[in-house]
């Protein structure tokens, strides 16, 4: 790593610090959430600084893309302003105070960064880079160890997507109480979109399919490059959530109706789950994907494609339902 | 072990998490509860077996995926896995048979899929933590169960259980943090993820700050999702505001997790490697426990609200499991975890009784009690032998571990007797608490206007509760099962000492 990352690493942390105490500080929510993408984005930079290219690729698309879109919805339910007049923030601050030193104190005998003696780069890690050739044979050990040899933990993360899709379909599928404070501007797209606006709506329509087709890319290429189910199922999002601001709420749930969403949100976390069945049937071990074709590094590969797919799946159908939800509301 | 056996480890997370999905699409009237219910009796089967194995002698190790550990994510049980399996998955499938009536009531058809698929995935996460043998799988299934808890509560009828619910959501979120930075914190002086590897590897670490503060930051993470006194702040409201049967769930079982977690942490990788650490942490543990013990009963004393009178005796309950464990001797680790099981069984037979109680009366303040006992008499006998329990009365479940809390502590020498004197205070002020309920019910007489004659609750949900009730007499005089399974946890938790 040279001097000149280490500087510009150091520059992005700061800046991530007064970014942070600008969302503190600040009493407007629509900035707030503007402020909270931009510190995604600078994390995800250090991310790829880092060289934790997977990462960075997943920070910039959740964090600072699709969270920003759903705070927004979220604000559209509500007022622009905090309510001042919190109380115990001497205490919060305190408390917040002694966490911190404590985080310090336990850096002091941290192992530098990018020391190739650390803990962390002599025990498992090695394994899974000398290993990962001979067992899965794929060139992206990132997917290796988080779709295979730590499986059963992205298993768990994909109903961790299923989960929150269920709670927001069920907090916001219940019946609202009054009218909600919502002026039609505040609401997502209305019901026309930008249809009268026709340059954005030419150029935006004209973006859809190539971002479609790098959710494809990202989706399918995860063996060899950065990405994966989880980041392709976002993008793939995106691209209905940019539909819907173009042509309106209404058309884009007519293109994909919420019974088909909620379908895909239960189906992929499923065709992973079964997977590891399959390999259970076959005589193996649950999510050993070895047993699935004669060549165990075959069977390998057929496990990790049929997996992301199922996650990619999960995260698409989990992410616009949320969408939807947030936007149904404001519409009524 | 046969094939099958050697699978159930993995299939006790496999099949409630699986079902979920399948739950949550089933639309018409009944079938998502039919389906959910018989998922939750096949996880308690399923857990039952386990039981029988490990009493048998087996001990279950799976290697997920097929890696071995430390390179993959291994799942383990052992007595100390297994009492908390029977403890959750029976609680699941008793809540969930009760509760039928009281769910339709309290939530709309259409969203009732959404509801039992999250009550699938809180059953599949607390399973996923308890069988787990890996620090970050625990962290994945701990996000699974907390957020479907999260759901259940917010089902609550009362617009309050919103308010409830993020109060518990942004306390359990900074728990789940802590403790992932601890691990993360750990992970980064031993490069391991699995318990038993870590557990030798940072015996070798030299700089022991980053583990000294990691052992921080996990204790404090999970004593606050376990709502150990003082961070019980989010469990009375959650606990009052949720709907009847997700309380009997999550109250018989969903603290008692995070206990367990806290307990393999802190025995298996932080006392035998951090000289002194045994001491601090019972220090630490044994004032905050006994204060819990004597704050907590005060309260539940004063509290007029049924539901929360029950919950901040829960928060005095931990303090007793606490109390056990913090006396670090095998007797006293063993009262410690066989009152996981046995406040499960009290507590979820009296959240049972309440469940009754709510079919007929509306608010559930000790007010609205009145009269109560002759319009429903089965629902009131079983809180007041439920009560019996929970106090600790002999031929009750609850005296089996109040008593193995006594001599425990009557060993200790002088410091005992000070235990011993707070545990009899702690006893006491239960009887008052309980005496409260059964007053109100029993003794004064019905308000104005109030319907007269008997109008007990829906049969299904008397016949689980007084399931629950002979439960608790049955393990008050056979209390062989528990007390195996905890003397056995407690052997094994122990060897890790120095």
């Amino acid at each position: 790593m040279t001097v000149f990352t280490v500087f510009f690493i150091i520059f992005l942390l700061t800046l991530m610090v007064i970014t942070a105490l600008a969302i503190v500080q600040t009493k407007n929510l629509f900035a707030a959430a503007m402020l909270s993408g931009i510190f995604s984005l600078m994390s995800a930079m250090i991310f790829f600084l880092l060289d934790a290219a997977d990462v960075a690729l997943t920070e910039a698309a959740v964090g600072a893309g699709i969270s920003t879109v759903l705070f927004l919805g979220a604000l559209a339910l509500t007022a622009e302003n905090e309510r001042a007049g919190t109380a115990g923030r001497a205490a919060a601050l305190a408390v917040v105070t002694v966490i911190t030193a404590v985080l310090v104190y336990a850096t002091f005998d941290m192992p530098r960064l990018g020391d190739p003696n650390a803990p962390a780069q002599l025990h498992v890690a090695p394994w899974y880079l000398e290993k990962t050739p001979e067992y899965i044979d794929v060139p992206n050990v990132v997917t290796a160890v988080l779709a295979s040899f730590r499986g059963y933990d992205t298993l768990g993360e994909t109903f961790v997507v299923f989960t929150a899709g269920i709670g927001v379909l069920f907090l916001l599928g219940k019946a609202p109480v009054g009218q909600p404070k919502v002026s039609p501007a505040m609401t997502f797209a209305g019901k026309t979109g930008l249809r009268h606006y026709q340059i954005p709506r030419v150029v935006g329509r004209l973006l859809i399919p190539f971002i479609l087709l790098f959710a494809l890319y990202v989706q399918f290429h995860g063996d060899y490059s950065p990405g994966g189910g989880f980041q392709a199922g976002v993008i793939v999002a995106a691209s209905v959530v940019l539909y819907a601001l173009l042509e309106g709420e209404e058309q884009a749930r007519q293109a994909l109706p919420a019974w088909l969403l909620r379908l895909m949100a239960a189906t992929g976390p499923l065709i992973y789950g079964f997977t590891g069945v399959a390999c259970m049937l076959l005589g193996g071990n649950f999510l050993d994907y070895s047993v699935l074709a004669h060549d165990p590094v075959h069977g390998q590969h057929y496990g990790i494609l049929v997996i992301e797919a199922g996650v990619g799946v999960t995260v698409t159908g989990v992410l616009i339902s949320i969408f939807h939800s947030f936007a149904a509301r404001g519409a009524k | 072990m046969s094939v099958e056996a050697y699978h159930l480890a993995v299939l006790q997370v496999v099949v409630p998490l699986l079902s979920a999905p399948f739950v949550v699409l089933l639309r018409p009237r009944g079938l998502a509860w039919a389906a959910a219910s018989a998922a939750s009796a096949m996880a308690f089967a399923i857990a039952v077996s386990l039981t029988a194995g490990v009493l048998s002698g087996d001990e279950y190790r799976y290697a997920v995926g097929g890696w071995a550990a430390p390179y993959g994510i291994e799942i383990r049980v052992d007595a100390l896995t297994s009492l908390l399996l029977l403890v959750v998955t029976g609680a699941s499938l008793v809540a969930l048979l009760a509760g039928r009536r009281s769910l339709d009531v309290d939530i709309d058809d259409a969203r009732q899929p959404l509801f039992y698929g999250a009550w699938m995935l809180a059953l599949a996460g607390l399973a996923g933590i308890v069988v787990s043998a890996d620090a970050f799988n625990i962290f994945v299934f701990m996000e699974v169960s907390s957020l479907a808890s999260y759901i259940l509560i917010a089902a609550g009828p009362n617009r309050r259980a919103l308010p409830a619910t993020f109060k518990y959501l942004v306390m359990g979120t900074i728990g789940a943090t802590f403790y992932l930075i601890g691990v993360g914190l750990i992970y980064m002086m031993t490069g391991t993820l699995n318990l038993a590897d870590m557990a030798q590897r940072v015996h070798e670490v030299a700089d022991q700050r980053p583990v000294l503060a990691a052992a921080g930051f996990i204790i404090v993470g999970l004593a606050l999702k376990a709502a150990v006194f003082p961070l019980h702040a989010w469990l009375p409201n959650a606990y009052t505001y949720a709907p009847h049967a997700v309380t009997v769930f999550l109250a018989a079982c969903a603290t008692k997790v995070q206990i367990y977690v806290l307990l393999r942490f802190d025995f298996l990788v932080f006392q035998g490697n951090l000289p002194g650490h045994e001491f601090q942490f019972s220090h630490f543990l044994m004032p905050l426990a006994l204060l819990a013990i004597l704050l907590a009963s005060g309260v539940a004393m004063m509290e007029r609200n049924l539901k929360r009178l029950l919950a901040y005796s829960s928060v005095a309950q931990i303090g007793y499991i606490m109390l056990g464990v913090s006396l670090l001797s095998a007797t006293g680790l063993s009262a410690g975890i066989i009152h996981i099981f046995n406040h499960a069984l009290a507590k979820g037979a009296l959240f049972l009784a309440v469940a009754c109680l709510g079919m007929h009366i509306q608010g559930l303040r000790l007010g609205d009690l009145a009269g109560a006992a002759k319009r429903m008499p089965w629902t009131m006998a079983a809180f007041v032998i439920a009560g019996l329990s929970l106090i600790g009365i002999p031929g009750t479940a609850g005296f089996v571990s109040k008593w193995l809390l006594i001599s425990a502590a009557l060993a200790e020498g002088s410091l005992g007797i000070a235990v011993v004197a707070v545990v009899l205070i702690g006893s006491l002020m239960a009887v008052v608490y309980v005496w409260r309920v059964v007053e109100a019910a029993y003794f004064q007489s019905p308000q104005a206007g109030s319907p007269e004659g008997r109008h007990e609750a829906p049969p299904m949900l008397l016949v689980v509760t007084w399931a629950a009730v002979l439960g608790n007499v049955y393990f008050g005089l056979a209390p062989g099962l528990p007390i195996k399974l905890s003397q056995a946890a407690a052997a094994s938790l122990l060897q890790h000492l120095p």
